[in-house]
């Protein structure tokens, strides 16, 4: 199961990516979409909403069940990915890319210390 | 199912046509009498719809395609059907002969009390069979279905904590195996919903409740026996803690059929607990059809149960009364009537003796599943079960829980319920019921080995399942993203 190096990861399978203007980009692991199956509806939050690590964000909706999305950091939401309202199984097909959940602007962007690092990551989904 | 190239003849008579396809212009069912009602003038025909095609057949062309449409139904008068935690058992005939007497089948709820006095017994009646069933004090049967019995339950809740003064209890635990109606119940009465982790052994983790035993805690919603199967051990604990912390305790009764006889819920301290008629005592079950979930209380929350509700009277006569401090009607009259009745047969058929063998034979099936189906399936709770048993089939990488389901399709059993509960990965939660004989479960675990043999051979082949049915795999994604909800003409 792949697993990016180039960002860190939650206990709720989420993934965190800094990027260059200071936002987080944040997604949902490649064995979570495996586990949760074939992906219906995603509920984010709206842009400027303000969310909180480790607590709800939003839902996805899969053919098995409706699972929460945690927020992995505590900040403002700047963008929501437009296309996963109309294609959600892109959060399947390309999950740590083209499906993408929501940016954030972290209050903090050292929090994402706190977050498990790949290797970490990798021997929770084992 | 591969595409079949009919030639025109039997595509005039490929019986799957809908009633659509069938229609002919100028044919019907019926021929009217010249109407001897004045004609009426229409409304403007903005206010109309134009997009209603009906279709113009024959009586016998529906009566064909409806008996056709009949024969592709699964149902539990066909075949096994062991879908857990929803207690698909036999509906007993006796049951419909009894709902259909006519003192029962003509009654109006509008009739005068004095003319009802038959009628008014008979729920009085099931209000106490319900009430020492479960331990309690008071009835309600109005509830219309398990999830309206859920929400009535904790609007009692809520009604009972305001009477107390303590209109600033919104917390509602709800451990994290529950069914979904129950966050759901909650959240539509207005508690917040907090969800408690279950610990390694299957029960509630007392840690994480005893955390959330604060002055705001309104309650707990829970199940037993849990939908994992397992009877929780730490019920009588929770119960203390959640009542030490000025709490009330719902107790969802979806899986009542392993305590019949055996445990009321009332008497180790759970405040509310609801009923499934159709799950329980048998009545008819799915489809949306009608459903009744009676609630039985604790003698402080009985003044503000849903109405109405039969008392009887010194003089022996009953009558229909809305209690002191009642939340109000979940619906008309007395509720789905008829379905009451169902119930109230099965119950004095099977009397105290009947009771008895309901939870012994309910626990004995699951648990002979369980013994049987051990070399197939990880069993993620290694414990003694009660009602139903919830195996992991994540062993067979190759094989998933839904290409096992929809591999059992193919041999004539209805899929066990799958993916539910979430805390276990790859789940099936398979519940036999009690009315299942041993030669039925045999052949469903032969069945179940003859699946596993196949999965080990080439676990392509399962991808594909079912192979035998009227329609093959469904596209369930494609289904959901793109619904298409009502029949178009296709030209």
């Amino acid at each position: 199961m792949e697993i990016p190096v180039d960002r860190r990861y939650s206990n709720e399978h989420e993934w965190a990516l800094l990027e260059d203007d200071g936002t987080v980009r944040i997604g949902i692991s490649e064995f979570a979409q495996h586990e949760l199956g074939d992906v219906i509806f995603v509920e984010t939050p709206a842009v400027a909403a303000r969310v909180t690590k480790g607590e709800n964000m939003g839902e996805i909706e899969s053919v098995k069940a409706v699972s929460d999305l945690f927020s992995p950091v505590t900040g403002e939401v700047v963008e929501i990915n437009a296309d996963i309202k109309s294609r959600p199984e892109l959060v399947n097909e390309d999950p740590y890319a083209g499906g993408w959940l929501v940016r954030v602007k972290p209050d903090d962007a050292g929090e994402l210390d706190s977050l498990l690092d790949p290797a970490a990551y990798k021997s929770i989904t084992e | 199912m591969a595409e079949v190239n009919f030639g025109l003849q039997e595509e005039a008579h490929d019986k799957r046509r809908t009633l659509m396809a069938r229609s002919k212009p100028g044919r019907t069912g019926v021929a009217l009498s010249a109407s001897d009602v004045p004609p009426q003038t229409m409304p403007p025909s903005s206010m109309l719809r134009d997009d209603l095609e009906l279709p113009e057949v024959t009586e016998g062309e529906v009566v064909r395609y409806f008996t056709y449409l009949s024969q592709l139904n699964f149902s539990v008068d066909t075949n096994f059907y062991p879908l857990g935690s929803c207690t698909m058992k036999y509906n007993p005939r006796i049951n419909e002969a009894v709902a259909a007497l006519p003192g029962f089948a003509m009654a109006h709820p509008l009739q005068s009390e004095g003319q009802m006095q038959g009628t008014l017994e008979a729920l009085f009646t099931l209000q106490e069979r319900l009430r020492e069933i479960t331990g309690m004090a008071a009835t309600s049967l109005t509830p219309l279905a398990g999830a309206h019995g859920e929400l009535a339950g904790v609007l009692t809740i809520r009604a009972a904590l305001d009477a107390r003064g303590q209109s600033q209890r919104m917390k509602m635990l709800i451990p994290d195996t529950a069914h979904g109606t129950n966050p759901a119940s909650a959240a539509m009465a207005g508690f917040n919903v907090v969800s408690v982790p279950s610990d390694p052994n299957g029960n509630i983790d007392m840690e994480a409740l005893r955390a959330e035993a604060t002055d705001d805690l309104a309650g707990v919603m829970f199940t037993q026996p849990t939908t994992l199967g397992l009877f929780d051990r730490n019920a009588i604990e929770m119960c203390k803690i959640v009542h030490d912390a000025g709490g009330l305790v719902y107790g969802d009764g979806a899986n009542m059929n392993a305590l019949l006889g055996r445990v009321k819920l009332g008497e180790i301290g759970f405040d509310v607990v609801h009923m499934n008629l159709h799950k329980t005592f048998s009545t008819p079950h799915g489809g949306g059809g009608p459903g009744a979930g009676p609630i039985c209380v604790v003698e402080e929350l009985a003044e503000f149960l849903p109405g109405p509700v039969v008392k009887v009277h010194e003089d022996a006569t009953y009558h229909s009364v809305m209690p002191a401090r009642s939340i109000g009607r979940m619906g008309g009259y007395q509720g789905n009537f008829g379905v009451l009745i169902r119930a109230l047969t099965y119950i004095t058929l099977l009397g105290d003796e009947g009771m008895l063998e309901i939870s012994a034979n309910a626990v004995l099936n699951a648990n002979y599943l369980l013994a049987k189906l051990r070399p197939v399936f990880e069993l993620p709770y290694d414990r003694t079960v009660m009602h139903e048993v919830v195996f992991s089939a994540k062993r067979r990488k190759g094989a998933s829980a839904l290409d096992i389901s929809k591999r059992l399709l193919d041999h004539g059993f209805h899929a066990p319920t799958m993916y539910f509960p979430l805390v276990v990965a790859e789940a099936l939660m398979i519940e036999p019921t009690e009315t299942e004989s041993k030669e039925t479960l045999d052949a469903f675990i032969e069945t179940l080995f003859k699946i596993d043999a196949e999965a080990a051979e080439d676990e392509n082949f399962l991808h594909g399942a079912p192979y035998n049915t009227p329609a093959s795999r469904m596209d369930e994604a494609r289904a959901a993203r793109q619904p298409h909800l009502r029949w178009e003409p296709s030209g």
